[in-house]
């Protein structure tokens, strides 16, 4: 498990990366934490000419919060995000959502922007960015555009993501007043990939449930928002036919596929009982 | 405990106490005579002296050698279960940068014979020849074809790239049910799927199980699995064309068996082939067989005339590294409305892959569990039937613990079955029914000898330690709670030490016996020299330790040098679980020996009857007062320098070497039994595993943390088993999940705390009384979880049969899809 040869390359500034990616097209890789991309190389499933590191571009890590949202540059480490005062106090559904991504020893090298980049649909953090709204920035020689993250996963491993674009920075919008998060994952060993999770995100006035929020991970191409469901909650009280009506309504939003160990019927199953969970903790 | 206890000897070493860990208490009674050994070290959880080393990186590896003109192969693999190689092309590949050669298959048999694995013993066993590397046709996907040698192992990568192959795919046989129908037969020339099969029954079985009031009967799966060594499979094969010799470095755990096997099909006189263990990082089993691609890296360094290093990375392991269970079982258990059991009735079938694995053959497995299911119990009628076949998967054979997790699972799942039939508690069912204690020397209707158990001291132990009532009535109020929560018993008995019937009677030229050599060096230090292996498990430690009491020096002044047939005494090597118990007994002959002979030097210097002396603490003392009379430096300085002074006939024996071979029983047993307690969380399938108790009698504990820790790696893979573990094939046989990020290994943040106790009863058949530990762990968990998670079931009328017991399966079962 030798990757074949490739040049490497660490630009000090965005344009010199630009402009890399530019002279080398398809044949160049952007390289983050390496977590996803070297296994990848080593086991030749990829064989890019040249990696286009990005750990010395000064701005792209970070923690912010500007006004009314959280900004957090792509390069930010997943063990920088579980342990950020600021991630715990604006969106703590990324908080609860970190530790479940593999081990410290991942999450101290893995980011943000590779994970987005990469969007294995089992990932946490695709479908915390849909729940929370996010938007992802993108910038490429051209400036910068921004894709809200509903429109950002377009299938298996695909994204918004053009020719010559890197992702520079997630904006979240800061949890508000009565918002309440949760994160649930089903996984058979701790750190693996999920069978099946559910970020989940509503307003609670009383009991009653609002602006929800239902991302499921590990059931379909991409995150999968549970429109059925969301519509099945929301303005109501969070009691037990709610739950129930939110239940059967994932068994028409969701058209998982079954994985090597996990049927399809079984991860439909496994959705239906964690929108109950969710709910229990969003209302806990 | 006194009549072991020594005093001079334990101050003799009190001064050094700050050396030794302080020996923990471990649950250990020593119920049984004690066996003769002087007491110091054996029985002390003395840390192994190569920990350190490895924990500092500073271990060394086959993988770490760096040779001048070292040669790198790589295989190319064959994509296909099953295909006819219709045109192969290395031309291209050959031409690409830093490739040295590229063969196929007919190019290395030309300097590697074929080989069969059968035995005289498993009668009417069969297999096709087996070549280095495959010659037109592929029986398994990543088989391989051709051989890549190159200056670098990315180079030869590459150049894999360039190799043209067109394949004429053929039907594939992947289901074992499929392969014993022989509908399609994957070795035409053997005339069917069958490898072999035995079957087996007691004098009027039939008529015994017809009086027995109540017979249930379940069929069990397996899934196949694999043991992940942490250091993959290595070879680093150096020819030497001016001697005509072979030094071939191996993460091997049989470096005698290979030198005999690389001698003989490479054509190299015995004596002209030397096998030497670096560091081995984990072996399971995984290391005590011939994979074709290692033989063909030796082959490569023949024909090449340069040495040539083979590393399986993780792919080609799942792909390659023998497989192991996969079993569908069906048992049936008669007994008496009272409890007491009639008989087991089994019906086994297992698949190994397209060939049966040399030397030691893929139908040891099956008839492990022939031979062990039932085995804790008194019944006296037994029938069995079981059939080993061939299919289009990678090859299995003996993985830890073969075959005992199959039968202990099986026999225990059916015991709790039949317990729960008849209303009785599952511990009393197994009280009632378990070998009484003192019923040995006891004959099993399998055929097998049992020298001592002790099944009725360890279940109360057991009972105790875990507070069974306790828990139970724990359980019992958290259903209330709608929490199902389950406890799983599984008593077991496990091969250890075993005889020449193992392999040796069957014609393999696998040793029984194990040796040691022990030196007084001139400085007073003693080297040890054993035959058996270190594989990561601590037996050097073990060693030091039995070495240090029974030449009378404290451990710091003893080496231990393991795995290189060109330094030890000759033996079997590290499988069975015989290291301890086998080397061990061997290196305390030879240190008993040794220190015969310094006492023989010690009266000739002191001119004083022998039998006065002793040797405690690096001293020649005198027995009754322990005074000093002549440090072992001095000993050493006199026999080796100045012979001169000693009396004209007298020759000094300052290195001695001793064997052992076991040949009262063909197998030291030993027993155990396993609890465990989990949670079920009813809605998502999700198991929890709570807690595990193990209470072993593996005879004298030598080491009591490395025992320990034997009992807890076990049960971890055996909790794999259980839990997690399966190389999933597709129909096509294609391996689904053959990557670390799939096929999932069970780590130690889901892994549950395990307590462990032991009863000992040293085995008598050695006078260090040390029966084998490696396996019982694996042995016993799966049917420990087995049990615990259908208990927890039990309410819903629910049971699961198949392992691993997935969320699916659970949910299966519970009817929840
Ligand atoms: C054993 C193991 C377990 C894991 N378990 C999980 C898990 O449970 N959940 C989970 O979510 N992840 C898991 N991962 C993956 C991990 O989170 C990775 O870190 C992450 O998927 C990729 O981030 P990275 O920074 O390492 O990216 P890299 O591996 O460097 O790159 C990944 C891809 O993203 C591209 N890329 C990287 N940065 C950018 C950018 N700024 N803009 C555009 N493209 C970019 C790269 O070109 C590449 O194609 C696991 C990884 C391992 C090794």
């Amino acid at each position: 498990m030798k990757p074949s040869a490739f040049a490497y390359a660490r630009p000090r500034a965005l344009e010199e990366a630009f402009a890399l990616l530019d002279k080398h097209g398809e044949n160049a890789k952007l390289l983050a934490g390496g977590q996803s991309l070297l296994a990848s190389l080593n086991m030749r499933l990829a064989a890019p000419e040249i990696l286009v590191d990005i750990g010395a571009i000064p701005g792209l890590d970070g923690i912010a919060v500007r006004g009314q949202t959280l900004v957090i540059g792509a390069r930010t480490t997943h063990r920088a995000i579980e342990r950020s005062e600021a991630v715990a106090k604006h969106a703590p559904l990324l908080a609860q959502a970190a530790p479940h991504i593999a081990h410290v020893a991942i999450r101290n090298a893995g980011t943000l922007g590779g994970s987005l980049a990469m969007a294995d649909p089992a990932a946490e953090w695709p479908a915390c960015c849909v729940a929370l709204q996010a938007t992802i920035v993108v910038t490429s020689k051209k400036g910068e555009r921004r894709v809200a993250a509903t429109d950002f996963f377009k299938d298996l491993y695909t994204t918004a993501l053009g020719a010559g674009e890197l992702i520079t920075a997630v904006e979240i919008p800061c949890v508000e007043k009565g918002e309440r998060h949760a994160f649930l994952e089903l996984v058979r060993r701790r750190g693996d990939y999920a069978i099946v999770g559910l970020a989940a995100r509503a307003r609670l006035k009383g009991k009653t449930l609002s602006g929800v929020q239902l991302v499921y991970l590990g059931v379909g191409v991409t995150p999968v928002q549970a429109k059925g469901a969301m519509a099945a909650l929301e303005g109501k009280t969070a009691d037990d036919a709610a739950i129930r009506a939110a239940q059967d309504a994932i068994a028409r939003d969701l058209e998982p596929n079954a994985d090597i160990y996990t049927s399809a019927e079984a991860k439909r199953h496994l959705a239906r009982v964690l929108v109950a969970r969710a709910v229990a903790a969003l209302v806990g | 405990m006194n009549d072991r206890i020594d005093p001079h000897r334990l101050d003799a070493l009190a001064p050094q106490a700050s050396e030794v860990e302080a020996p923990p208490k471990p649950g250990t009674t020593k119920t049984a005579k004690p066996a003769k050994t002087q007491v110091g070290y054996v029985g002390q959880s003395v840390p192994r002296a190569n920990a350190k080393r490895l924990l500092q990186g500073r271990g060394a590896y086959t993988d770490d050698l760096k040779f001048p003109r070292l040669a790198h192969v790589v295989f190319f693999r064959s994509p296909h279960a099953h295909a006819r190689l219709k045109k192969l092309d290395l031309s291209r590949a050959a031409r690409q940068p830093g490739v040295i050669a590229a063969f196929d298959g007919r190019a290395i048999a030309d300097y590697c014979t074929p080989w069969v694995a059968v035995l005289g013993h498993l009668k009417g066993i069969k297999s096709p020849p087996q070549y280095a590397v495959a010659i037109d046709r592929a029986c398994w996907q990543g088989e391989a074809v051709a051989a890549i040698v190159a200056e670098t192992r990315a180079q030869a990568e590459d150049a894999l790239g360039h190799v043209v192959a067109e394949w004429e795919e053929l039907p594939v046989v992947t289901d074992m049910e499929d392969a014993l129908a022989n509908r399609t037969v994957i070795h035409p020339e053997l005339g069917d799927n069958i490898c072999f099969a035995r079957s087996f029954e007691t004098e009027g079985f039939d008529a015994a199980m017809k009086k027995a009031d109540l017979v249930v009967e379940e069929t069990y799966g397996f899934g196949r699995h694999t043991g992940v060594t942490m250091e993959s499979r290595v070879i680093l094969a150096d020819y030497n064309a001016a001697e005509h010799s072979l030094t071939v470095y191996h993460a091997t755990q049989a470096p005698h068996m290979m030198q005999d096997i690389f001698s003989r099909h490479l054509n190299i006189p015995e004596a002209n082939v030397r096998v030497i263990c670096k560091d081995v990082g984990g072996s399971f089993g995984i290391k005590v067989h011939v994979y074709p691609d290692e033989m063909a890296t030796a082959a490569l360094s023949v024909m090449l005339r340069r040495p040539v290093k083979f590393v399986a990375d993780r792919l080609e392991s799942f792909l390659t590294d023998i497989h192991a269970r996969e079993h569908k079982a069906t048992v049936r258990l008669a007994c008496m409305k009272d409890g007491t059991i009639v008989g087991f009735d089994l019906d086994d079938l297992t698949a190994i892959g397209p060939y049966s694995v040399y030397p030691r053959t893929s139908g040891i497995e099956g008839n492990q569990v022939v031979n062990l299911t039932g085995g804790p119990y008194a019944h006296k009628a037994y029938r069995a039937k079981m059939n080993v076949v061939f299919t289009n998967k990678n090859v299995t054979c003996q993985y830890r613990a073969v075959g005992h997790p199959i039968a202990v699972a099986l026999t225990e799942a059916i015991v709790d079955l039949a317990a729960q039939k008849l209303g009785m508690d599952p511990a009393e069912f197994r009280r009632k029914n378990l070998i009484a204690d003192d019923a040995y020397p006891y004959s099993f209707p399998s055929g097998l000898k049992f020298e001592k158990l002790s099944h009725h001291q360890c279940l109360d132990k057991l009972l105790a330690l875990m507070d069974y009532t306790g828990l139970r009535a724990e359980q019992a109020a958290l259903r209330k709670q709608g929490i199902h929560r389950g406890i799983g018993l599984a008593a077991m008995i496990e091969v250890t030490n075993p005889s020449p019937a193992f392999y040796g009677v069957g014609g393999a030229r696998i040793s029984a016996q194990d040796g040691a050599t022990v030196r007084l060096e001139p400085t007073g230090m003693v080297t040890c020299l054993v035959s058996v292996t270190e594989q990561g498990q601590g037996t050097e430690g073990v060693f030091t330790q039995v070495c240090a009491d029974a030449v009378g020096v404290s451990i710091d002044k003893v080496r231990v040098i393991t795995g290189d047939t060109g330094v030890t005494p000759y033996g079997g090597g590290t499988w069975a679980s015989r290291g301890a118990g086998i080397g061990g007994e061997a290196v305390l002959q030879a240190g008993k020996a040794l220190r015969a002979n310094i006492l023989d030097i010690a009266a000739a210097v002191l001119q004083v009857d022998r039998a006065t002396l002793d040797v405690r603490a690096n001293s020649v003392v005198d027995k009754a007062s322990g005074e000093e009379r002549l440090p072992l430096a001095e000993v050493g300085r006199i026999g080796y320098f100045r012979p001169d002074t000693l009396p004209m006939k007298f020759q000094a024996e300052l290195t001695v070497t001793r064997h052992y071979t076991p040949r009262e029983y063909g197998f030291t047993f030993t027993n155990g039994i396993q609890a465990s307690y989990v949670e079920v969380d009813t809605d998502t399938g999700f198991v929890k595993l709570l807690r595990h108790w193990c209470v072993e009698d593996c005879g004298t504990v030598i080491n009591p943390l490395l025992v320990d820790e034997q009992i807890r790696g076990g049960i971890v893979q055996g909790i794999g088993a259980a839990m997690l573990e399966e190389c999933l094939y597709s129909a096509e046989g294609q391996l689904l999940n053959g990557s670390l990020a799939d096929y999932l290994v069970p780590m130690t943040g889901d892994t549950p705390d395990i307590e462990i106790a032991h009863v000992s009863t040293p085995t008598r058949q050695s006078e260090l009384g040390a029966k084998g530990v490696g396996e019982a762990g694996t042995a016993g968990a799966p049917g420990a979880v087995m049990n615990a998670i259908n208990d927890a079931l039990a309410p819903f009328d629910a049971r699961v049969r198949v392992q691993p017991f997935t969320p699916e399966r659970i949910l299966k079962a519970l009817g929840k899809i």
